[in-house]
C-alpha cells in the first residue's frame, strides 16, 4: 500500500486533474491504483478485515501492476462523499465502497468522476461507471443451519439480525429452511437490533435469545460479542466474516469466511484489459467467495459430513437451498415444490419462511 | 417455569443496568456538591480502553512462567486501571470549571467528545484482541446452580455497584463528611465561611464521580463484551446522567431507577425476540428516555418545582479574592 | 511570588477576540507535539486537518457543505446560550427537521411546482421549533432541566426517524432497505449554487449571520438576552419575562436546527436514512462557544470546524491517523478556549509571596 505523504497527496492530485487530457495512453505505464474504503477498522476481525485481506491479495497477485490504497471508519453518511472523492482525485481508477450505506454517495462521486470505476458492494443502484457486488453469503448459512439443526438439543436457534433488509431475510432464511430439512419441527427465533455493530447490544441480544431457549445462535452483526456471550453460557454459535474461534473456542463451530479477493483480482484484470463493465455480480462457495473457517474438532463426524454435504453441493451446483416447498410465516406457499427461487426474488425479499419467530 | 423465564431475564437485567448504575452513583455525588459534569460518556469510554489496556497487558502469556498471579490479577487490575482513567477525565474537567471558572456544560461536553477521540486513539491498536471475561467469582457449584445463579452469578463489579450504592448513601447521609459535601452543595457560601473548603469537596467530589464512570466503562470492555469497539458504551453515559436526575439525587431511588431502565432495555429485546409486536420496536427502545423525561415532571410537579437538585448545581463558585 | 486572579472592572474586548484564535493555534501547537510523540507525522496531520482544506480548492465546497448547518444551528445555539438556556437537544430537532421536510415530500410525491420547496423548508423549521418546544414547555411548567429534557429527545427524534424510515415511509422500489423515497426533482434544491462550489444553507447560513447580529446588538430582544443571561435579578427587575425568554430561546434555536436539517435533506441527501443524523447537533454547541456566543464568531468557528472535519478525513488518508483525530482536536479547541475564558474576565497578577506581618493583611482587604 503506498503511503500517500502531503508531497504526494498534493502533486497527485494536481496531476489527477490533468489525467483526463492525456489519454488512454498514459494508463500503459502507470501502475492501477485503485481505492478502498471500509466501514470499520482494518482489525476488527470481522466484515472489513476479509476486504482488506482481499485487497492484499489482490494487490500480492499482481506485482507492481497494482497499487491499493484504503481509508477506514468511513461513516455511512454524507462524510464518505469527500472521502470517495479525494480517492477519485488522487488518481484512483477502480474504487470499491463495501458497505450498503455508501450507495448514494458514490453515485455522487461516479457522476463527477465518469473515467473512474466504482463498485458497490451490497448494493442495487448501477450507472454507467458504477457496478454493484456482493456475495451469496446464505449459502454459507445453509450449511450453519445444517449444523444448527443437528447439534440443538431444544429444537429452538437464533439469529442475530441488524436491519430487515434482503440480505439479513435471505440468511434468516436459509438457515431457517436448512435447519429444517434436519429437524423440521425447529424454530428460529430472531432479534434485529437494527445496527451492523454495537457490541453491548449485541451481547444482550444474544443472553435474551439464549434465555428464552436458544441453544444455537448465528449473527449477522459484526462484533465477536454474540460469540462470548454463547461460550459464557455454554452454548453453540458461528463466526461472522471471519473464523472468530479465538474470542470462543468451545462455542465456535464454524464460520462464514468472506473471500474477497478472487473478485477483486478479477475486476482488476478487467480494469488492465480494458474490459470493466458496470455488473451485478453475485459470486457464492461456487467461485470461491464463500468459504466456510474450520469446523469445530468437538463437532461429531456425522455433522461435519452433513455441512460437507451442503458445501459440496453448492460447489457442483446440485444444491439450492431455497427449493421449494416453501411457506411464509402465514403459511401462504410462497415457491412449489421442486422449484427454485429466482436470484432476483431473492434479492427483494422481504419475508420470512415458515417457523421463524419474529 | 418461573425459575426458567425469570431467572435469566433478571440475570440480564442485572448485566445490563450496573454499569448504568456505577456511572450514576458516581455522578450523584458530584452533583451533591453543586458540580454538572455532563462528561459521563467521555469518562466511560477512557475507562473502558484502559480497563481493556491494562487487563489485556497483565494476561500477556508471557508472564504466565514469571509471574502467574498477575493474570489472576488483571482483571482487577483493569477495574483499577478504569476508575484511575476516568478519574483523570475528570480531574482534567475539574481543572478546568474549579480552578478556571468555566462553563460548566461546554466543559463537560467537551470532556465527552475528548474522551472519545483519546479512547479511540489509544484502542487503535487492541481492535480484534479478545479477554477472558471479568465474570463469575463464586465457585460453580453456587454460580451456575440454576437458582443461586440469581445471587452468585455475577461478575465482582456487580457485587462492587451494590455495596457503592449503600456506602454512597452512607457517607451521604450518616457521616459528617457527607454533610459537609451536601452543605457545599446547597449552599457553598456558607460553606466556606463555616470553614470549609468547597473547592477541595468538589475536586474530590468530581474525582470519584470520574473513577466510577471509569469502572462502568471497563465493565463493558472486560463483562458484557471481552472486546475493544470504539464508542462501545453507545449513549450509556447520557442514561446515567437522566438516571441521577430521575431518581431525585437519592441513592435508593437511584438502584431502583437502574434496574428500571435496565428492565425496559431487556424487554424491548425480550420483545422483539418473542415476536411481540403490538406497538413497534422503536417505541420500545425510545421508552427509558420518555420514562425519563415523564419522571422528571412529575418530580418536579409535585416537588417545590425541581427543588430537589442541589441549589448549587452547575453554578460556579465564585471567589473573588 | 504567587499568580493571582484578579477579577477585571469590565471584561476585556481585547481577550475575548483573542483568545479563541488563540486556542486554535495552541490547539496545532500541542496536536502536532502529541500525535509526533505517539508514532504519527504530528506537523504534517496538523497540516493536513487545518491547513489542506482551506488551500486545496477543490475542498471547499466540502468544508462549505460541512460549515452551512454548524452556523445555522450554531447561531440559533447562541441565543439560548446566552441567555444561559441550554439546548442540548439541537441534534434531535435536526431530525425533525429533515423529517417534516421529508413529510411533506411525502405527502406530495405526485405534485409539481415551485411550492413545494418552500413548503418543505417551513415546514422544517416548524418541526424542529416544535421539537424544542417541548423542553420549553417543560422548563416553564415543570421547572425541569432543559439540558436533560432537550436530550433525552434527541434520542426519541432518532427512533422516530428510525420507525419512519423502515415503516411508512420506506420507499417501495428500495430493496426494502431502510430508506425514505429519493425526493422528485421538486422537492430537491439544488446542491450548489449556480458556479460555486457552496451550496444553498452556506448563503442562508451568511444571510442569518446578519440578523442574528442586527438583532443581539441592536433590538431589545437582544439586550434582553444578554441581561437575562448575566443578571437575571436585573432582568426581573426590568420586567424581562423569564418563561418567554425559554420559549422564544429555546424556539429559535430549534427552528435553525431545524432549517438545518431541511436544507441537508433537500440539497444535499435528497432522502433519509438512518445514516442522516451526523452529529451536527453537538458540534454546533462547540461552534457557538468558540465563536464566543456572537454572530460573526459562530461564522469564523463553523468554518473552523468544517475545516477540522474535511482535515480530519485528509489526515486518514495522507498521514493515516486515526478518524478519532478530529474529535481530539475539537475537543482540545473547546477546552482551551473554556479554559482561556478566565482571561476575560479576570487578569493574571504576580503578587509577592504574603509576609507574616499584620500590614499587609490590612492593605490586602482594602483593597
Amino acid at each position: 500500500m503506498t503511503i500517500l505523504t502531503r508531497r504526494n497527496f498534493i502533486k497527485t492530485a494536481a496531476a489527477a486533474s490533468t489525467l483526463p487530457l492525456m489519454g488512454r495512453a498514459a494508463f500503459a505505464d502507470e501502475p492501477l491504483k485503485v481505492g478502498y474504503i471500509y466501514l470499520g477498522p482494518v482489525g476488527d476481525f470481522g466484515w472489513t478485515w476479509a476486504h482488506e485481506k482481499g485487497r492484499k491479495a489482490m494487490v500480492d497477485h499482481f506485482g507492481g501492476k497494482v497499487v491499493a490504497d484504503y481509508v477506514e471508519n468511513v461513516a455511512e453518511d454524507q462524510s464518505a462523499t469527500p472521502v470517495i472523492k479525494d480517492l477519485a482525485a488522487q488518481g484512483h481508477k477502480l474504487i470499491f465502497t463495501t458497505s450498503f450505506g455508501y450507495m448514494d454517495q458514490t453515485l455522487e462521486v461516479a457522476k463527477a468522476y465518469p473515467d473512474a470505476k466504482f463498485e458497490h458492494c451490497t448494493g442495487y443502484k448501477k450507472a454507467d461507471n458504477v457496478g454493484v457486488y456482493n456475495n451469496r453469503f446464505h449459502e454459507g448459512r445453509a450449511v450453519q443451519g445444517t449444523i444448527a439443526g443437528h447439534m440443538s438439543k431444544t429444537g429452538v436457534i437464533g439469529y442475530l439480525g441488524s436491519f430487515k433488509v434482503p440480505e439479513v431475510v435471505m440468511g434468516v432464511n436459509s438457515f431457517a429452511l436448512s435447519a429444517q430439512a434436519v429437524n423440521p419441527k425447529i424454530k428460529v427465533k430472531l432479534v434485529m437490533i437494527d445496527s451492523w455493530f454495537d457490541p453491548a447490544k449485541e451481547a444482550a441480544a444474544a443472553e435474551t435469545l439464549a434465555n428464552l431457549g436458544c441453544d444455537v445462535i448465528a449473527t449477522h452483526t459484526d462484533s465477536p460479542a454474540a460469540l462470548q456471550v454463547c461460550e459464557k453460557k455454554k452454548i453453540y454459535g458461528f463466526g461472522q466474516g471471519a473464523d472468530m474461534s479465538r474470542f470462543a473456542p468451545h462455542a465456535h463451530l464454524t464460520a462464514i469466511e468472506d473471500i474477497w479477493g478472487p473478485y477483486y483480482i478479477s475486476r482488476a484484470q478487467a480494469m488492465l484489459d480494458g474490459k470493466w463493465a458496470s455488473d451485478d455480480a453475485w459470486w457464492g462457495m461456487k467461485e470461491g467467495a464463500v468459504v466456510m473457517a474450520p469446523y469445530n474438532k468437538s463437532l461429531p463426524a456425522p455433522v461435519v459430513a452433513a455441512a460437507k454435504k451442503i458445501v459440496d453441493g453448492y460447489m457442483t451446483g446440485t444444491y439450492d437451498v431455497f427449493t421449494g416447498p416453501i411457506a411464509d410465516q402465514a403459511g401462504a406457499d410462497k415457491v412449489a415444490k421442486g422449484e427454485k427461487m429466482p436470484l432476483d426474488k431473492l434479492a427483494g425479499i422481504d419475508w420470512y419462511v415458515k417457523g421463524v419467530e419474529s | 417455569m418461573i425459575v426458567d423465564f425469570l431467572i435469566p431475564l433478571i440475570s440480564t437485567v442485572v448485566s445490563v443496568s450496573t454499569p448504568i448504575l456505577l456511572a450514576a452513583t458516581g455522578e450523584l455525588v458530584t452533583e451533591k456538591s453543586g458540580v454538572l459534569n455532563l462528561g459521563v460518556e467521555g469518562m466511560m469510554l477512557l475507562g473502558a480502553i484502559a480497563g481493556f489496556a491494562i487487563n489485556f497487558a497483565a494476561s500477556d502469556p508471557q508472564f504466565a512462567d514469571s509471574a502467574p498471579w498477575l493474570a489472576t490479577l488483571a482483571p482487577w487490575l483493569g477495574a483499577a486501571a478504569g476508575g484511575i482513567a476516568g478519574a483523570l477525565g475528570a480531574l482534567l474537567f475539574g481543572a478546568i470549571v474549579l480552578g478556571l471558572g468555566a462553563n460548566q456544560v461546554a466543559t463537560g461536553l467537551a470532556l465527552v467528545i475528548f474522551g472519545g477521540g483519546v479512547s479511540s486513539l489509544i484502542g487503535t491498536g487492541y481492535v480484534g484482541m479478545a479477554l477472558q471475561p471479568f465474570d463469575q467469582i463464586f465457585p460453580d457449584s453456587l454460580a451456575q446452580d440454576p437458582v443461586y445463579k440469581l445471587v452468585f452469578g455475577y461478575s465482582p463489579l456487580v457485587y462492587f455497584s451494590f455495596l457503592m450504592v449503600f456506602a454512597v448513601y452512607w457517607f451521604l447521609n450518616r457521616t459528617r463528611a457527607g454533610l459537609v459535601l451536601r452543605a457545599v452543595g446547597e449552599n457553598d457560601i456558607s460553606a466556606r465561611s463555616i470553614g470549609y473548603s468547597v473547592v477541595g469537596v468538589r475536586y474530590a467530589a468530581i474525582a470519584f464521580g470520574g473513577a466510577m464512570a471509569g469502572i462502568a466503562g471497563s465493565y463493558f470492555s472486560m463483562v458484557i463484551t471481552p472486546l475493544w469497539a470504539e464508542g462501545m458504551t453507545a449513549g450509556r453515559g447520557w442514561i446515567a446522567l437522566a438516571l441521577v436526575v430521575f431518581s431525585g439525587w437519592r441513592s435508593g431511588r437511584l438502584l431502583l431507577g437502574a434496574y428500571f431502565f435496565g428492565l425496559f432495555m431487556t424487554l424491548e429485546l425480550y420483545a422483539k425476540a418473542s415476536g411481540f409486536s403490538f406497538l413497534p420496536s422503536q417505541f420500545w427502545a425510545s421508552m427509558p428516555y420518555l420514562m425519563a423525561i415523564v419522571v422528571l415532571a412529575l418530580m418536579s410537579a409535585r416537588g417545590r418545582g425541581g427543588a430537589e437538585a442541589p441549589a448549587c448545581l452547575g453554578k460556579p463558585y465564585m471567589t473573588d479574592a | 511570588m504567587r499568580i493571582r486572579l484578579e477579577k477585571r472592572r469590565e471584561p476585556s474586548q481585547w481577550m475575548q477576540a483573542i483568545t479563541p484564535v488563540a486556542a486554535v493555534v495552541l490547539t496545532m501547537i500541542i496536536g502536532a507535539i502529541i500525535f509526533q510523540l505517539i508514532g504519527y507525522d504530528g506537523p504534517r496531520a496538523v497540516k493536513e486537518i487545518f491547513f489542506t482544506p482551506i488551500l486545496a480548492s477543490y475542498k471547499w465546497s466540502d468544508v462549505a457543505r460541512r460549515a452551512a448547518p454548524l452556523i445555522l444551528i450554531g447561531l440559533g445555539l447562541c441565543i439560548g446560550n446566552r441567555a444561559k438556556i441550554w439546548n442540548i437537544g439541537a441534534e434531535g430537532q435536526y431530525i425533525l427537521g429533515a423529517l417534516s421536510g421529508a413529510g411533506v415530500a411525502y405527502l406530495t410525491q405526485g405534485f409539481t411546482g415551485y411550492w413545494i420547496v418552500p413548503l418543505m423548508i417551513v415546514a422544517g423549521i416548524a418541526g424542529g421549533a416544535l421539537w424544542a418546544a417541548i423542553p420549553a414547555f417543560l422548563r416553564t411548567r415543570y421547572n425541569v432541566n432543559e439540558i436533560l429534557s432537550s436530550l433525552m429527545l434527541v434520542y426519541v427524534a432518532a427512533q422516530l426517524l428510525n420507525y419512519l424510515v423502515t415503516g411508512p415511509w420506506k420507499d417501495p422500489n428500495g430493496h426494502n432497505f431502510p430508506q425514505t423515497a429519493p425526493f422528485t426533482v421538486w422537492q430537491m434544491m439544488p446542491k450548489t449554487i449556480l458556479g460555486t462550489p457552496f451550496p444553498p444553507g452556506l448563503f442562508v447560513a451568511f444571510a442569518f449571520v446578519v440578523v442574528f447580529w442586527v438583532v443581539m446588538s441592536r433590538t431589545e430582544y437582544g439586550l434582553a438576552i444578554r441581561v437575562v443571561g448575566d443578571a437575571p435579578k436585573a432582568a426581573r427587575y426590568a420586567g424581562f419575562s423569564a418563561d418567554r425568554m425559554v420559549w422564544s430561546a429555546l424556539m429559535i434555536s430549534g427552528g435553525m436546527a431545524g432549517l438545518a436539517g431541511v436544507l441537508e435533506a433537500a440539497s444535499q441527501s435528497g432522502q433519509l436514512n438512518l445514516g442522516f443524523p451526523s452529529g451536527y447537533g453537538f458540534t454546533a454547541i462547540i461552534v457557538s462557544f468558540l465563536g464566543r456566543l456572537n454572530p460573526i464568531g459562530v461564522l469564523i468557528a463553523g468554518i473552523v470546524l468544517a475545516v477540522t472535519y474535511v482535515g480530519g478525513q485528509v489526515a486518514q488518508s495522507a498521514v493515516h491517523v486515526p478518524s478519532s483525530s478530529a474529535g481530539i482536536f475539537q475537543a482540545t479547541m473547546l477546552f482551551l478556549i473554556l479554559a482561556s475564558d478566565v482571561l476575560v474576565r479576570r487578569r493574571i497578577r504576580f503578587v509577592p509571596a504574603p509576609k507574616p506581618a499584620p500590614v499587609t493583611a490590612i492593605a490586602g482587604a482594602a483593597k
